[in-house]
């Protein structure tokens, strides 16, 4: 079977950031692979380590320093990706269904059996684009999960997904799927010496829309961002001052007092 | 005038809380659009659910006796059948794993455009969401195009829908597909020989202590405190402690006198499973980090200097 993994750069604003506009400022963010889709990486190459997938290719929007982050995926076994990118991209938020009308393209050139992706993406937080991908493209699916196990024979899917309040949800689906993943389902490996130097020379095959049969119009988006900022503290805590061994000390005392160790 | 319709959610015979909290937002949003409050439950003990659901400001309750548990499959036909039906044109279905296992489907369906994890929202012309971005970091309003719209709404960000309404309650039954997705069980995991629920006192640890072999330094700290050890989720998701361990949404929820974070930032999933307790005490080198909003004491600094000394203290 043949396997689709969503992957995306992430932003990570540094501990100090000013907000510039309406997004983080370009100097304090930190790109980097989504930590979700690292999981979902991961449950790809497991899948072709076993024998189960044959073929496994990332997917990604971005832009062209998202290469960088898509050889990470491709270091860490994927065998090749598609890096879809378009001024059209550049000019607002994509919305949900923008991201999935340029998924949906590349899932018909690729006619993968199964698809996985990160539950949300760590900046922006959606935790939308695989269930909405799979409601287009006619797949079953199965969101946050945390355990897999695929029946290639039988067509099925057995997962877990991870409720809230330490509950999980046992679903056989059926293939193909679109499955996304939760942190915790595997551990993603680092990748190795040998696999950044394969990783070189594997291809990643850069699209613009027009190269998927796509306008601008199909990726216009029905969502703008129109403020950012950072919320106000609504903190009324004591922040305690001092090196190390002052505020230790005086948190010892406020410890005493509420009858920690005593 | 548009109406408004709010999905609930229950699961295994009880609803959730956030179905009462949804109301509070889908009568806003409803008030602003001058239309009807609709509210459906799908699946279980409908009758039952429908008398709870039926609180102050809903107009109609749509109960769909399909199925026990949740199944996507179901309420995305569901929620289509009422779209049409009621001429309802926005949605509001709670920001959960299992509202986030069909919203996504129901807007690509009917064409609508979604946000999803409000906490909060404007509606003048047209609605204008407030929501997080960069995992709390920072705040965004994000404007949607047309009046049309899927919302799905964080938990505890409204006050739950209270007192006894005179809505209809209307029975229903929907065609869906044959489900692709089949539930065959649940499991509870976290079980073990600690439960954290119980303790006076935890030192709670997270991503800061950055490897597995500096988790004797928070033991140690634990051990002097006479505290017992629980974890924020990366520390579990690298199996560093096992999952009976893990403070947050998909863990447990904790109410002890004293919670002591150490290297924990404080996303909004962990918050939730510790805000009630007594006193918080944070120790983060992030002065920003969202873990000091919440804390009663904080200490600025590094875990690794200010722990030991702490253990110091005690020993």
């Amino acid at each position: 079977m043949k396997v689709l993994v969503t992957v995306k750069e992430v932003a990570e604003p540094d501990d100090d950031f000013a907000v510039e506009g309406t997004d983080i400022a370009a100097s304090d963010l930190e790109y980097d692979l989504n930590e979700w889709d690292d999981y979902a990486v991961e449950a790809a190459v497991q899948l072709a380590e076993a024998g189960i997938a044959d073929e496994v290719v990332a997917v990604t929007i971005g832009p062209e320093r998202a290469e960088e982050t898509v050889r990470m995926a491709l270091a860490k076994g994927a065998d090749r990706a598609v890096r879809v990118w378009d001024e059209a991209f550049e000019a607002g938020f994509a919305d949900v269904a923008a991201k999935v009308t340029a998924f949906e393209a590349v899932v018909e050139t690729e006619d993968p059996d199964l698809v996985l992706g990160g539950v949300q993406a760590a900046d922006t937080g959606f935790g939308a684009t695989g269930v909405a991908l799979a409601e287009r493209i006619g797949f079953e699916h199965a969101a946050v999960v945390n355990d897999l196990e695929v029946d290639d024979d039988a067509g099925v899917a057995h997962v877990h997904r991870e409720l809230e309040g330490g509950v999980e949800e046992l679903t056989d689906v059926d293939l193909p799927a679109v499955l996304t993943v939760q942190t915790g389902l595997n551990e993603p490996r680092y990748a190795s010496l040998r696999g950044i130097r394969q990783a070189q020379r594997k291809e990643i095959d850069a699209k613009d829309l027009s190269a998927l049969g796509l306008s601008v119009e199909d990726v216009e988006s029905s969502l703008a961002i129109t403020s950012m900022y950072e919320p106000e503290s609504e903190s009324d805590a004591e922040i305690i001052e001092g090196d190390a061994g002052e505020t230790a000390s005086r948190l010892a005392e406020v410890l005493r007092e509420k009858g920690v160790g005593a | 005038m548009s109406d408004v319709l709010v999905v609930s959610e229950h699961r295994r015979g009880e609803l959730r809380d956030v179905s009462y909290e949804a109301i509070t937002a889908g009568r806003e949003l409803a008030d602003a659009r001058d239309g009807d409050l609709h509210v459906a439950v799908v699946g279980g003990d409908v009758d039952r659910f429908a008398e709870d659901l039926n609180r102050q400001g809903v107009d109609a309750v749509h109960a769909v006796s399909n199925g026990e548990e949740f199944d996507h499959n179901v309420y995305q036909s569901a929620v289509g059948a009422l779209l049409e039906g009621t001429g309802a044109e926005a949605v509001v279905i709670p920001n959960s794993v299992n509202g986030l296992d069909y919203a996504p489907a129901v807007a690509e369906a009917h064409g609508y455009p979604l946000v999803t994890d409000a906490i909060g929202f404007e509606y003048d012309d047209g609605l204008t969401v407030t929501r997080e971005m960069y995992g709390s970091k920072v705040e965004t309003t994000v404007d949607v195009t047309g009046d049309q719209f899927v919302l799905t709404v964080r938990g505890g960000e409204w006050a739950p829908a209270e007192g006894v309404g005179d809505a209809t309650v209307e029975p229903v039954e929907v065609d869906h597909p044959e489900s692709g997705a089949r539930v065959t069980g649940f499991e509870e995991v976290g079980g073990g020989d600690v439960d954290i629920a119980d303790a006076d006192v935890l030192v709670s640890v997270g991503r800061g202590i950055e490897e597995e072999e500096n988790l004797e330094l928070v033991e140690d700290l634990a051990d002097a405190l006479g505290a017992t050890l629980s974890a924020s989720r990366p520390i579990v998701d690298n199996g560093w402690l096992p999952k009976n361990r893990q403070v947050g949404q998909s863990g447990k929820v904790v109410t002890p006198d004293v919670y002591i974070a150490i290297g924990i930032s404080g996303a909004v999933q962990h918050v939730a499973g510790m805000k009630g307790s007594d006193t918080i005490v944070a120790v983060n080198t992030d002065p920003n980090a969202p873990i000091f909003d919440i804390a009663d004491y904080g200490i600025v600094g590094d875990l690794f200097d200010v722990v030991p000394e702490l253990i110091d203290e005690f020993a």
